[in-house]
């Protein structure tokens, strides 16, 4: 515990800045129509939406795993042009509006784009479909993870890699049992932000997927749709989102024992 | 298994150029003050940096070669490194840090463990075993990281400041036990005091921006530097000996009183550390409480900074020079030489 006061007035931009996060939330939850909650949120579409979302979101995380844990290593220990370059091209979609990531990924995977015709000779159509939405949440998610990794990664240092190798630890081994693990916090909170942004991907998704029931309309499509016809069903599918969202980030959190035991 | 290391090795970017040769078994210490390049050669020598010139050899084996840019990575190198900060692996217990090596190398876990065991309890940190580093003290963390590096079975162990980073109560224990495991190994040892020096080293090699300034027999360098640098940053008197109850029975069969930091074997090979600034030089015996006063021959003597340093066929003594005129000292002069139990500082050798 540091014993040194914050300056008093900081506390007042503080809970504003609180209140101003937590107002909405609360407000949602208060207007929603508790007694027709469960028939809202458990139509076919509301379902068919709520799985597809949390199937997709679930392989995009994985995606961004497998792609976005070799370029965050390789993002935090390399320097140069080249490496600062790389880094402005993984962090573009954090820049850049979703709706315009999706036309971009029209361009590339859609029937008349760049891989369009090769993926087609291949038997494979991306655009309008579940693999769509895949790849656009996978798109604007992974920059989270990269981050979140490349920062720890960066802290943690290479001075216990140093030592694993002077151990007889071959680059692998290094990096499976030093690397990681040292990383392993920023490697969670980073896989959480990706989860969470696949859950709440829209515009990347309508531009590139589409929004076909069942196929390509998560959750949050499903909500802007439902907003036109009975907003009642918009805010308490808005509220089994936000649900979702806690529940992930407090499993992983709990998930997250204490390192160590005690003290003798 | 130990080896010979020779380091011929240039790197140009810390201005570092040194030639060093360890014998199979010997403990070298390079000594020298901060910034003098001494981390930059072991870090050549595990494989941490790479060299723009020379080569690094072990045994028969070419490790790294500037002109053939031959190269072997640092986990096949088999020389283990010992850091100032332990740097054990904070997630991994005190006996899976030890089993690392060992697993790191293809062993079976159950037969890594084991051996980690082995080493944990060579160092006297068995009760421990599943402590988080954490949860240990710098001189028990400094314990585990030596049983460590000693569980992969280097060829040669690397040592970079290991008492640096330890309070005075636990770098003495520390100390010793590095003395055990350096004995018969082939170790290069970077330290910035000269106590560890003296205490662990066959040879030394002083260190001074980039290049070795002076390299030799320990008590020989210690005791009788023969660079300008070597004179300023070494200078301590070391004696050697054995211990007689408590105290230090010289060569010549008179006993030196002092304190020991560490039990002390009767009969055991011990050595003691004095600074020539607490020997005082006298032409009668003093009176009062020096429990030292050892009748000595003034061999030399020669400026030390403000000072000057009488040697002796003893100890050396730095003394002022209106000192010197007084007591009308030259080569040959018999004098009798008092140090006070306290500063005479007894370790095993």
């Amino acid at each position: 515990m540091t014993s040194l006061a914050l300056p008093r007035w900081l506390l007042v931009p503080a809970a504003l800045g609180t209140l101003f996060v937590g107002l909405p939330v609360v407000a949602m939850a208060l207007s929603v129509d508790w007694g027709s909650f469960g028939s809202l949120v458990t139509s076919d579409a509301s379902t068919d939406a709520l799985l597809l979302s949390l199937r997709t979101a679930a392989v995009s995380t994985m995606l961004c795993l497998l792609l976005g844990i070799p370029l965050a290593v390789v993002l935090a220990r390399t320097s140069g042009t080249a490496a600062t370059l790389l880094r402005s091209v993984v962090l573009v979609p954090l820049v850049i509006p979703p709706v315009v990531g999706g036309i971009a990924l029209l361009q590339a995977f859609g029937r008349r784009g760049l891989l369009g015709s090769t993926l087609e000779v291949a038997g494979l159509q991306v655009a309008f479909s579940t693999t769509a939405v895949v790849i656009a949440q996978t798109f604007v998610a992974m920059p989270f993870l990269v981050l979140s990794l490349e920062g720890a990664l960066r802290t943690a240092g290479t001075r216990f890699e140093e030592v694993a190798a002077t151990l007889g630890a071959a680059p692998t081994t290094v990096f499976r049992r030093v690397t990681l693990p040292l990383a392993l916090p920023g490697l969670v909170s980073g896989t959480i932000l990706a989860f969470a942004r696949c859950l709440g991907e829209f515009g990347a998704t309508i531009t590139f997927a589409g929004s076909l029931q069942g196929t390509t309309r998560t959750l949050p499509l499903e909500i802007y749709l439902q907003r036109e016809s009975d907003p009642r069903a918009a805010v308490a599918l808005s509220l089994v989102l936000v649900a979702v969202a806690v529940l992930v980030i407090g499993l992983t959190r709990a998930r997250r024992e204490p390192v160590g035991g005690v003290v003798s | 298994m130990t080896l010979p290391l020779h380091l011929r090795v240039g790197v140009d970017a810390r201005d570092v150029d040194v030639d060093l040769t360890v014998a199979a078994g010997e403990t070298l210490a390079l000594l020298g003050p901060n910034g003098a390049g001494k981390s930059t050669v072991l870090a050549a020598a595990a494989g941490l940096v790479t060299p723009d010139s020379g080569t690094v050899r072990l045994g028969d084996r070419t490790l790294s070669d500037a002109t053939t840019h031959a190269w072997v990575p640092p986990h096949r190198r088999g020389i283990a490194l010992l850091a100032q900060d332990a740097r054990l692996f904070p997630h991994l217990s005190a006996l899976d840090n030890v089993a690392f090596g060992p697993t790191a190398s293809g062993e079976g876990r159950a037969a890594a463990r084991e051996r980690a065991a082995h080493w944990l309890a060579e160092v006297g940190m068995t009760a421990y075993e599943r402590r988080r580093p954490r949860e240990l003290s710098g001189g028990q963390a400094q314990r585990v990281a030596i049983a460590r590096a000693l569980a992969t079975e280097p060829d040669v162990l690397l040592v970079d400041e290991p008492l640096a980073a330890l309070d005075v109560e636990s770098a003495p224990d520390v100390r010793d036990l590095l003395r055990r495991v350096t004995h018969d190994r082939t170790t290069v040892l970077v330290t910035h005091d000269v106590l560890d020096a003296a205490l662990l080293a066959d040879r030394v090699a002083v260190m001074h921006e980039g290049r070795v300034v002076e390299e030799g027999e320990t008590g020989r360098v210690l005791s009788r530097p023969t660079s300008d640098f070597g004179a300023r940053f070494a200078g301590l008197n070391l004696v050697r000996g054995v211990a007689s109850a408590g105290d230090l029975r010289m060569p010549d069969g008179r006993l030196l009183h002092g304190i020991a930091e560490t039990h002390l074997v009767d009969g055991a090979p011990a050595s003691a550390v004095v600074s020539p600034s607490a020997v005082s030089v006298h032409l009668e015996p003093p009176h009062g409480s020096p429990r030292n006063s050892l009748d000595a021959t003034v061999t030399d003597l020669e400026p030390h900074g403000q000072l000057v340093r009488v040697r002796t066929d003893l100890l050396s003594a730095d003394i002022t020079p209106p000192a010197v005129a007084d007591l009308g000292l030259r080569r040959g002069s018999a004098v009798v030489l008092s140090v006070k139990a306290t500063e005479v500082h007894l370790h095993p050798a």
